[in-house]
């Protein structure tokens, strides 16, 4: 990466942020909504919960969250480019000697900066509702790193399924999408509990290897056992967001130059 | 690049979209320091050439050359000498103006206090200073076409793309643009206009062509052009019929026309003038003293539509806008 595309996509970014900064209500929605999800599925649903292996299902449920939140956050990356390759500014970018990729890098930075921030939040909210993190602080620190990497994996699906689907309505559809896959996953129950084949497809789910490999370090309930993915959950925590970065990074950079034919 | 280089030189351009050819072997030389109009309806190629040339779009074949440098090969030698304003404005709605044109200064890489600089010299310019943080979406859009104009001169760029910069502006907006333009060509950069208007290309070209179907069909002075249909048209509406072949020899002796036509039905009557002026206030002098009298009388421009009828035989696809200047 050449210096002029580091500068150009810090000039996105800073766009991004001035974005925000005009619209701090859409920016406080976006960081309670995960917020709410934990606090519906720990109070409202979370009385009728079992964790496996037993352990209280806060303490299995606070980490879930998380994975699920930075998986979710493909919603967000996928919405925000629809909007702004309709925009026409983005004929402006494309009309100046700028670094090509400065559009896409700067989207990535705001977005990991924002699922930074959001994941803070929900640390602080889930330790207030009586999570802890027994491990190290290390472990801790390589649990937060291994949620990032999870979301930037998403970060570039979101980018190239939103240049896809091309116009904002098209997102919606593919939005949907997401609530099943997410819920098809080991966030709020163990896979043992559902239909075998379903289980099976569960605990293969990337988003499954994340929650397991953060459940194990924060040494929370619900690590480990079982099948060997959950036994190998770090390495597939690692592997999963490098395959679909592997894919979709180029793929995306490859679509976005091909704006042009 | 030379002083008597063109600016623009276009070869054999050519463009399809999916199934449909949006240009089909386009020729054109734009002179530097010139303001070119690129006229025709709608679908007739206009867009796809602006694009191509501010490098948005490739071409499947033929040859594009801004200020030297080819459109495929050294496109951003091309970005640093151009700017662009399209059918949308092109900036930030979210934004303010200052905002905008602080950050294209930025990736224009001119650095953050003379991107500031700059931004300040613009807004003044183009009476935006007093816009204040106010988001770009809730200017008008006059303003919002200032803007963009703003920002494709950061650069204070060689040559100027501007595609139908007044399509869908009132009239005190598209004033705004018009004088805008004028001011630009007054300091040495080379325009390049499309639009659907006769009378814009009139009052702001030093040159028009004329394209229809991806080609051009025509390349000559407004007034040319013009000539070709023999100018202007005066018509005259009687009161009374009976009139009519009366009237018809006194307008055809008044405003020396070659031909007059009739039309009873509509009590009517018409002639191509060269002089619009004259024309007119020999028509009105000359039917006063034969005691004749004018129940409407109307002095039109030729419209895209004749153009379009005298050169390619048929009319204008597209629906194109006719102006009657009535008396």
């Amino acid at each position: 990466m050449t210096t002029a595309t580091l500068i150009d996509s810090w000039t996105m970014t800073r766009r991004g942020l001035a974005h925000w900064a005009r619209q701090p209500v859409q920016v406080a929605v976006q960081l309670v909504f995960p917020v709410m999800m934990l606090l519906m599925f720990a109070y409202f649903l979370g009385g009728g919960m079992t964790v496996p292996g037993g352990g209280d299902y806060k303490e299995y449920l606070v980490p879930g969250t998380f994975a699920l939140t930075m998986v979710f956050g493909l919603e967000g990356t996928m919405l925000a480019i629809t909007q702004d390759l309709n925009k026409g500014v983005i004929d402006r970018f494309r009309s100046m000697p700028m670094a090509r990729s400065a559009v896409l890098v700067g989207r990535s930075m705001l977005d990991m900066l924002q699922s930074a921030f959001g994941l803070l939040v929900l640390v602080g909210v889930g330790l207030a509702m009586g999570w802890r993190w027994h491990g190290g602080l290390g472990d801790g620190l390589l649990a937060l790193g291994l949620l990032l990497w999870l979301r930037f994996a998403m970060l570039w699906l979101g980018i190239f399924l939103g240049m896809a689907a091309g116009r904002p309505e098209m997102v919606q559809a593919v939005q949907i999408l997401v609530w099943p896959l997410g819920f098809l996953s080991n966030v709020f129950a163990s896979p043992e509990t559902m239909p075998d084949w379903l289980g099976a497809l569960a605990v293969w789910n990337p988003m499954s290897a994340t929650a397991t490999a953060i459940r194990e370090l924060f040494g929370g309930p619900g690590g480990g056992g079982g099948s060997w993915a959950a036994d190998h959950a770090q390495l597939l925590a690692t592997c999963w967001p490098l395959a679909l970065i592997a894919v979709f990074l180029p793929l995306a950079v490859r679509r976005y130059g091909r704006l042009s034919r | 690049m030379a002083d008597s280089d063109p600016a623009i030189v276009v070869e054999g351009l050519r463009k399809t979209y999916r199934d449909k050819q949006a240009l089909a072997g386009l020729d054109l030389t734009v002179p530097q320091g010139t303001v070119h109009a690129v006229l025709g309806p709608n679908g007739a190629g206009k867009t796809t050439c602006v694009r191509i040339l501010a490098t948005l779009l490739r071409p499947d074949g033929g040859r594009a050359e801004v200020a030297g440098y080819d459109v495929l090969r050294d496109p951003d030698q091309v970005r640093y000498r151009i700017g662009l304003v399209g059918q949308h404005a092109a900036v930030d709605e979210e934004l303010s103006g200052r905002q905008n044109l602080e950050m294209f200064g930025r990736l224009y890489h001119l650095g953050g206090r003379r991107a500031a600089a700059r931004a300040d010299e613009l807004l003044e310019r183009f009476g935006l200073a007093e816009t204040g943080t106010k988001a770009v979406g809730r200017y008008s859009g006059g303003m919002r076409r200032r803007l963009d104009l703003a920002a494709s001169l950061i650069m204070r760029p060689r040559i100027l793309f501007l595609d139908e910069p007044t399509t869908g502006l009132d009239p005190r907006g598209r004033t705004e643009v018009w004088n805008a333009v004028r001011s630009l060509v007054d300091g040495g950069t080379t325009v390049l206009l499309t639009t659907q208007y006769l009378e814009e290309a009139d009052q702001l070209a030093d040159r028009v062509c004329v394209i229809d179907g991806g080609r051009a069909i025509a390349d000559g002075t407004a007034d040319e052009l013009k000539a070709r249909l023999g100018g202007d048209r005066i018509e005259v509406v009687l009161r009374d019929a009976g009139q009519l072949s009366a009237a018809a020899s006194v307008v055809g002796m008044a405003t020396r026309a070659a031909e007059v036509g009739t039309d009873p039905d509509r009590r009517r009557l018409g002639a191509r003038v060269t002089d619009r002026v004259a024309a007119l206030t020999e028509t009105v002098r000359a039917l006063a003293a034969a005691g004749i009298e004018a129940e409407d009388i109307v002095l039109r421009r030729p419209t895209l539509d004749e153009v379009f009828l005298h050169l390619t035989g048929e009319p204008v696809r597209a629906d194109a806008a006719e102006e009657e200047i009535s008396v």
